[in-house]
């Protein structure tokens, strides 16, 4: 009997576990599991992991059991990751800090067209002027990676030109003799051929009427290598970018850039919207900018640099356009250097007037123009010779530079009060401001970072636009005149009836006359 | 430029092209804190540096507990030795703008004289307006405060009871915002707020959004942004006073303004743009 009842109450407890095992397979309606699952996974999870306290932290293990069975959808599409400004600019500098693999290591140690820009960065944050160490940095990788790239004989790292949009990194170098002329051949040879388009394009149809004006004459620009051309600029706006080479600037550029004052924007091929216009785009006004910046302010303590030797006669007075690195300069201690600007002197030549270093007579360039009118030489009536425009000779010390609007021309003094042992002299700009120039012994530097736009005193007013030109001369036969008024012409008809009258008595006469001698 | 960030932030800024020497950091360093003791100032901060032509100022604000209205000014020579400038009253302003022409000189006690010709009636009348050169500095220091002092959207809250303070919470600009010029602000009073239309209000929060934003300017093209240092900081250029710095990191906290120039207003600024 007991077995029956035993089998009874294990049946009933089976059925029992039967119908809960079921209600626990029940799915949930809101997250589709059963609690016979979960509980199984949350089971096997305690029997691998055997976590201790394991009754503590059940709960926790029961939310990651849940957690863990969702399951990240993945979309087909997967995520283009877009690179920003800032990733592709490092990926370019990268290419900067790769060091070739081919160069010796002795060719590096001898020969250096680079000057230390670390120590120049360095006496320049003494200075109180700079760009920052890293941003030197890189300037200095860049400049290195330039001169590989254009061979060049000489680079130096000439400064920064703030713009609206970006900035300038400019660096100003010197090309190996024999290098930079094929490029002047090529632009020739491209003005020759548009010429001679021109030429045809105008015998075809008939020409209209010739106009009598005469452009003043164009002053030419300066062989490169020469005056305002000696160096070659190239620019970037962030060190790692390719550099670009700016185009030799003429003197029709430098006249212009005096009158104008305009914000570099940063972008080469923008053009300058100015009056008077400006014959170019940026890049021109920026090389125009930089070579009077370079002829404004670029000193040197005096001795640094001597006087070429003069080929040809010492008895004509041309101005001297070179100088030389003295190897006897002993260097002049630093106090003497920040009181007295006689110390320093220039070494780039001024730019004259014309917008040129070296002044050319410009009516001499007519009469060879035109070698076949001979006969025009007699009829145009030569103005008296212009005088030649002479310009402070290279090297003349600060101590003369001309004050303007009442203010020294420059400001000059020691990097430190303290300690003044080891100071360097500084000296600023005070017509470009942003330039400046450091001395401490035997080494010196100039640099400019600034707008790229010499201070003009209170005001800046923009040329005046010409007076409008007179189309014809004025002569009596267009001249108007009065119409004559009734009196007048009443008057005049009298005068003219007397006059017939005293005619006919005179014909009268002279007919009698004859009439007599006929007789 | 906050005086417990200067010798990082000052790297920030070097792209304008002006740094200070080593020494004069640490001398500020020393100095500003003396001076927060000694002025009882919730903050000090760099502020620039104005050139003259024989010497340099130095220029400090310390901030109170109102950002905006307690502000005091302090000027020194060799970043040790700091001097309390006059606050700026309109007066003096005037008095300033008619007398005084060129450059500094960096002498506090120099006078400059302007003789001026009035015609009144019949007679001529010379009118000397004499300023003396620390005047001409305060007035110059309040004035580039007034129009070309930047802050980022958010930097600064105006609380309930009209004080404007430093706002704890402020976890920088994005990178995206940080090119838009409307999200930089001026940090002055405001001069254009309530002539903006009511749904543009709508998007604006009152607490942040109580100074003029930087492209309400005229002219339009006065402020130059530009991302520097390997395109790290964002670099705001002021066009009228030339000289002006600000930097903000994008995402992060940092921000700050610094002045080193000669202390002109660029009036030729249409003819440059």
């Amino acid at each position: 009997m007991e077995t029956a009842d035993g089998n009874d109450r294990s049946e009933q407890s089976l059925e029992a576990a039967a119908s809960f095992k079921s209600f626990m397979l029940k799915n949930s309606t809101k997250s589709n599991m059963n609690l016979y699952d979960h509980l199984t996974r949350l089971l096997m999870k305690v029997m691998d992991e055997r976590p201790q306290n394991v009754v503590d932290v059940c709960e926790d293990m029961s939310l990651d059991v849940k957690q863990g069975l969702f399951e990240p959808k993945q979309s087909t599409l997967r995520d283009l990751p877009q690179t920003t400004a800032a990733e592709l600019l490092a990926e370019q500098q990268r290419v900067l800090f790769t060091r070739p693999e081919e160069t010796d290591q002795e060719e590096e140690l001898v020969d250096t067209p680079i000057p230390n820009v670390s120590e120049i960065g360095f006496y320049l944050e003494q200075a109180g002027v700079g760009l920052g160490r890293e941003e030197m940095q890189r300037v200095f990788l860049a400049l290195k990676q330039l001169v590989e790239v254009q061979a060049l004989m000489r680079c130096r790292f000439w400064g920064k030109i703030l713009g609206t949009e970006r900035s300038y990194i400019i660096a100003e170098a010197e090309y190996r003799e024999g290098e930079e002329e094929e490029e002047e051949e090529q632009s020739e040879d491209v003005a020759e051929e548009e010429e001679r388009e021109a030429e045809s394009q105008e015998n075809e149809v008939d020409p209209p009427p010739p106009s009598s004006f005469k452009p003043p004459p164009v002053v030419q620009k300066e062989v490169i290598g020469t005056g305002a051309n000696k160096y070659v600029y190239f620019v970037c706006t962030e060190p790692g970018l390719p550099w670009v080479k700016l185009p030799p600037v003429t003197p029709a550029q430098i006249t212009i850039t005096r009158q104008i004052r305009k914000f570099f924007t940063g972008k080469l091929d923008r053009p300058v919207v100015s009056y008077p216009p400006f014959p170019g785009n940026e890049a021109n006004y920026l090389r125009a900018q930089i070579a009077r910046i370079s002829a404004g302010s670029q000193v040197s303590p005096q001795g640094f640099f001597q006087a070429g030797e003069e080929e040809g006669d010492e008895e004509e007075e041309a101005p001297r356009d070179s100088c030389e690195v003295n190897p006897d300069f002993e260097g002049i201690p630093v106090p003497e250097m920040s009181e007295s600007l006689s110390t320093w002197v220039h070494h780039v030549q001024h730019i004259l007037q014309q917008g040129r270093c070296s002044w050319v007579n410009l009516s001499v360039k007519a009469e060879e123009e035109s070698p076949e009118e001979e006969e025009a030489e007699e009829r145009e009536e030569e103005p008296d010779e212009a005088e030649p425009e002479v310009g402070p000779p290279l090297l003349t010390p600060l101590s003369q530079d001309a004050e303007m609007f009442n203010t020294p021309p420059w400001s000059s003094k020691m990097s430190s009060i303290l300690t003044s042992q080891h100071a360097i002299a500084v000296l600023r700009s005070n017509l470009w401001p942003g330039a400046y120039a450091y001395a401490t012994g035997k080494k010196f530097e100039n640099f400019y970072v600034g707008w790229g736009l010499k201070y003009g005193g209170e005001g800046y007013s923009p040329p005046v636009p010409p007076l409008p030109q007179k189309e014809y001369p004025s002569g009596p036969e267009i001249t108007e005149s009065l119409d004559p008024s009734l009196e007048e012409e009443q008057a005049l008809k009298e005068a003219l009836e007397e006059q017939q009258a005293a005619q006919e008595e005179v014909e009268d006469s002279d007919e009698a006359e004859e009439e007599e001698d006929n007789d | 430029m906050d005086s417990n960030s200067l010798s990082y932030s000052l790297e920030l800024v070097a792209g304008s092209g002006y740094t200070l020497n080593v020494e004069q950091r640490t001398a500020l360093q020393t100095s500003l804190v003396i001076l927060q003791k000694n002025y009882k100032f919730d903050r000090v901060v760099f502020w620039g540096k104005i050139l003259g032509l024989n010497e340099d100022y130095f220029i400090a604000q310390g901030r109170g507990e109102d950002e905006m209205k307690d502000k005091k000014n302090l000027y020194s020579f060799n970043c040790m030795d700091w001097f309390l400038l006059p606050p700026a009253t309109d007066s003096m302003i005037e008095e300033v703008s008619r007398g005084a022409k060129g450059r500094f000189i960096g002498d506090p006690s120099h006078v400059y004289e302007h003789h001026e010709i009035l015609r009144q009636g019949k007679r001529d009348e010379e009118v000397v307006t004499k300023v003396k050169e620390e005047s001409r500095l305060a007035v110059t220091v309040h004035q580039i405060d007034e129009e070309v002092s930047v802050v980022p959207r958010g930097a600064f809250v105006k609380s309930p009871h009209g004080l404007v303070q430093v706002n704890r919470s402020f976890g920088g600009l994005s990178h995206s915002e940080a090119r838009k010029l409307d999200n930089f602000l001026h940090f002055s009073k405001p001069k254009n707020l309530k002539k903006k239309s009511i749904l543009e209000f709508g998007d604006l929060t009152p607490a942040l959004d109580f100074l003029d934003a930087l492209s309400d300017d005229i002219p339009k093209g006065s402020w130059s942004l530009q991302f520097e240092c390997a395109s790290k900081v964002c670099v705001l250029r002021s066009l009228l006073w030339l000289g002006l710095t600000f930097y903000h990191v994008p995402m992060t906290p940092q921000h700050g303004y610094i002045y080193v120039g000669d202390g002109t207003k660029n009036l030729d600024l249409p003819f440059m743009l």
